[in-house]
């Protein structure tokens, strides 16, 4: 007897390699460019770290597009997730800065960027900028500030933050090596500025290794109160 | 002559015993909050091209399980039999059961018979058994081999469809490898240089998909047998950190600690050096 069986799906859609009932073409406004950023708050600077590789499914676009953009003298955004969203958002931002300086006479801090991109992250609550960022820079005091954000702008202050599509690899590791999470009889010396970029290489280099959107290059912004210093090191392309 | 298959083939038609409870199973998880386990895929390059002396294929060797890395030293040219190697693309597992599966009723073939399987008589069991299927085994396949009727280069598609070609790109890089092919194949090349168009094809699919990667390996058939060059060409990055990480005893903490002696009674004692190297 031959078996009568529902191959399908219920209702009719796409299943697969079986294409039964109507098909509802949907426009998504929305596309994943992949990438991975990283910051790390220290005594007296902060690190922000971006792969450059810039993909779409399958495919890359660029191997160099660096996902760090220079806010002011004091700090630097990393924002990674749907390109086309990062490019206005950081337009928006710049243009906001001017705005403020030419009313105040004076920059932005890194605390007050923070508190104006959550403001304009959650004005889009209901059609948001796909964009996962991380503000890196010094606060009023010199001391190192990382500013971690979600899609919608929420926000919280902290000493180190991954994000992007490698994320969830890196945060472990960062837990462990710099908030000696896990730890048993371990000196926990503070981070100096040589070890935290030796650590983000090395952690960049585990990243690439396993996810498939990350890789290329890597650049690392660095701020200290001398200004912002760029470095850029190798990853691998394939 | 019958052909002695390990597995018994169906009776008639198509056989569906398990959809119905995919689709029950599906609807469970689906309900349950809960994704069934996600079939890691290779999302692979690989190529083969038929040169003067034989064949020659080629594969690289990244594993994807969506888009994190689960193997970075996976091996998709899979044995047939002495004279047949096959490169599998898509679902992991289907490729490695189709093809082993396809060795040993070759093996036993060639017991009863006596002869070395042909590649046309492999490209047939594989068609059938994916045409059986329906699409249901993800597994593309570029099999290439050399019997008594020449050098053969055959590709299977996960529906059943056979094509007999001199060159051929499978996998989420074919198109990458399929423009080198395309631009640099002669017939009857020479194996020096056949080698070195299938390691640039890969090459070009490692560089420009993300689904591949790492290394290449290297197949080729001939006459005179086989040789089975893994890695052909290791990958030029090198994951080489700055610092060490290593974690001292002690680090983990202990919690509670309960030894419980086991009574043992020495029969016979004997010692074997472990090569620790």
């Amino acid at each position: 007897a031959i078996m009568f069986t529902q191959v399908y799906g219920d209702n009719g859609k796409m299943k697969e390699y079986h294409y039964t009932g109507p098909v509802e073409h949907r426009f998504s406004p929305y596309s994943f460019n992949g990438g991975t950023v990283l910051a790390v708050a220290g005594e007296d600077f902060a690190i922000v770290a971006s792969d450059t590789r810039l993909s779409e499914g399958y495919s890359i676009h660029s191997r160099d597009s660096p996902k760090c953009y220079k806010l002011t003298n004091t700090t630097v955004i990393g924002c990674s997730g749907f390109h086309g969203d990062c490019l206005t958002l950081t337009k928006i931002i710049d243009a906001r800065l001017k705005m403020y300086k030419h009313s105040n006479n004076k920059s932005m801090t890194s605390g007050a960027i923070a508190a104006m991109l959550s403001t304009i992250l959650y004005g889009r609550r209901f059609f948001p900028y796909y964009v996962y960022n991380i503000i890196g820079g010094l606060d009023e005091e010199g001391k190192g500030a990382v500013y971690s954000f979600d899609p919608v702008g929420s926000y919280q202050r902290d000493t180190y933050k991954a994000g992007g599509s490698a994320s969830a690899m890196l945060q472990p590791l960062l837990d462990n090596q710099i908030g000696f999470k896990n730890m048993e009889g371990v000196q926990h010396l503070p981070l100096n500025q040589e070890k935290a970029v030796q650590l983000v290489k090395d952690v960049f280099i585990s990243a690439a290794e396993r996810d498939v959107y990350t890789g290329d290059a890597l650049r690392i912004c660095i701020v200290t109160k001398e200004g912002i210093k760029e470095e850029t090191v190798p990853l691998r392309k394939d | 002559m019958a052909l002695s298959n390990v597995v018994e083939t169906p009776a008639s038609g198509f056989n569906f015993e398990n959809v119905s409870r995919n689709v029950a199973l599906e609807g469970l998880l689906e309900g349950g909050h809960t994704k069934a386990p996600k079939p890691m895929k290779t999302g692979t390059t690989i190529a083969g091209v038929v040169c003067k002396d034989g064949v020659v294929l080629g594969a690289d060797t990244r594993a994807t399980s969506g888009e994190v890395v689960a193997d970075k030293m996976c091996a998709k040219i899979h044995y047939i039999s002495p004279n047949m190697y096959c490169c599998g693309a898509g679902t992991a597992a289907d490729t490695e059961k189709t093809t082993d599966l396809l060795s040993s009723n070759l093996t036993i073939f060639s017991m009863n018979s006596g002869r070395n399987p042909r590649v046309v008589m492999a490209v047939n069991i594989l068609q059938d058994m994916l045409f059986r299927y329906r699409g249901q085994i993800g597994a593309s396949l570029i099999l290439g081999g050399v019997d008594c009727t020449g050098n053969h280069l055959y590709t299977v598609g996960p529906y059943g469809s056979i094509d007999n070609v001199p060159y051929l790109a499978m996998g989420s890089g074919d198109l990458a490898a399929l423009g080198i092919l395309e631009d640099r194949f002669k017939p009857n090349m020479e194996l020096e240089e056949a080698k070195q168009l299938v390691r640039d094809a890969i090459h070009s699919g490692i560089m420009s998909d993300l689904g591949s990667g790492n290394n290449i390996d290297i197949c080729v058939i001939t006459k005179q047998g086989v040789d089975y060059i893994r890695p052909y060409q290791e990958s030029e990055y090198k994951d080489k950190r700055q610092r060490r990480y290593k974690y001292r005893p002690g680090t983990t903490s202990i919690l509670t600690e309960k030894i419980v002696p086991l009574e043992l009674e020495v029969v016979q004692e004997t010692v074997q050096r472990m090569d620790t190297a």
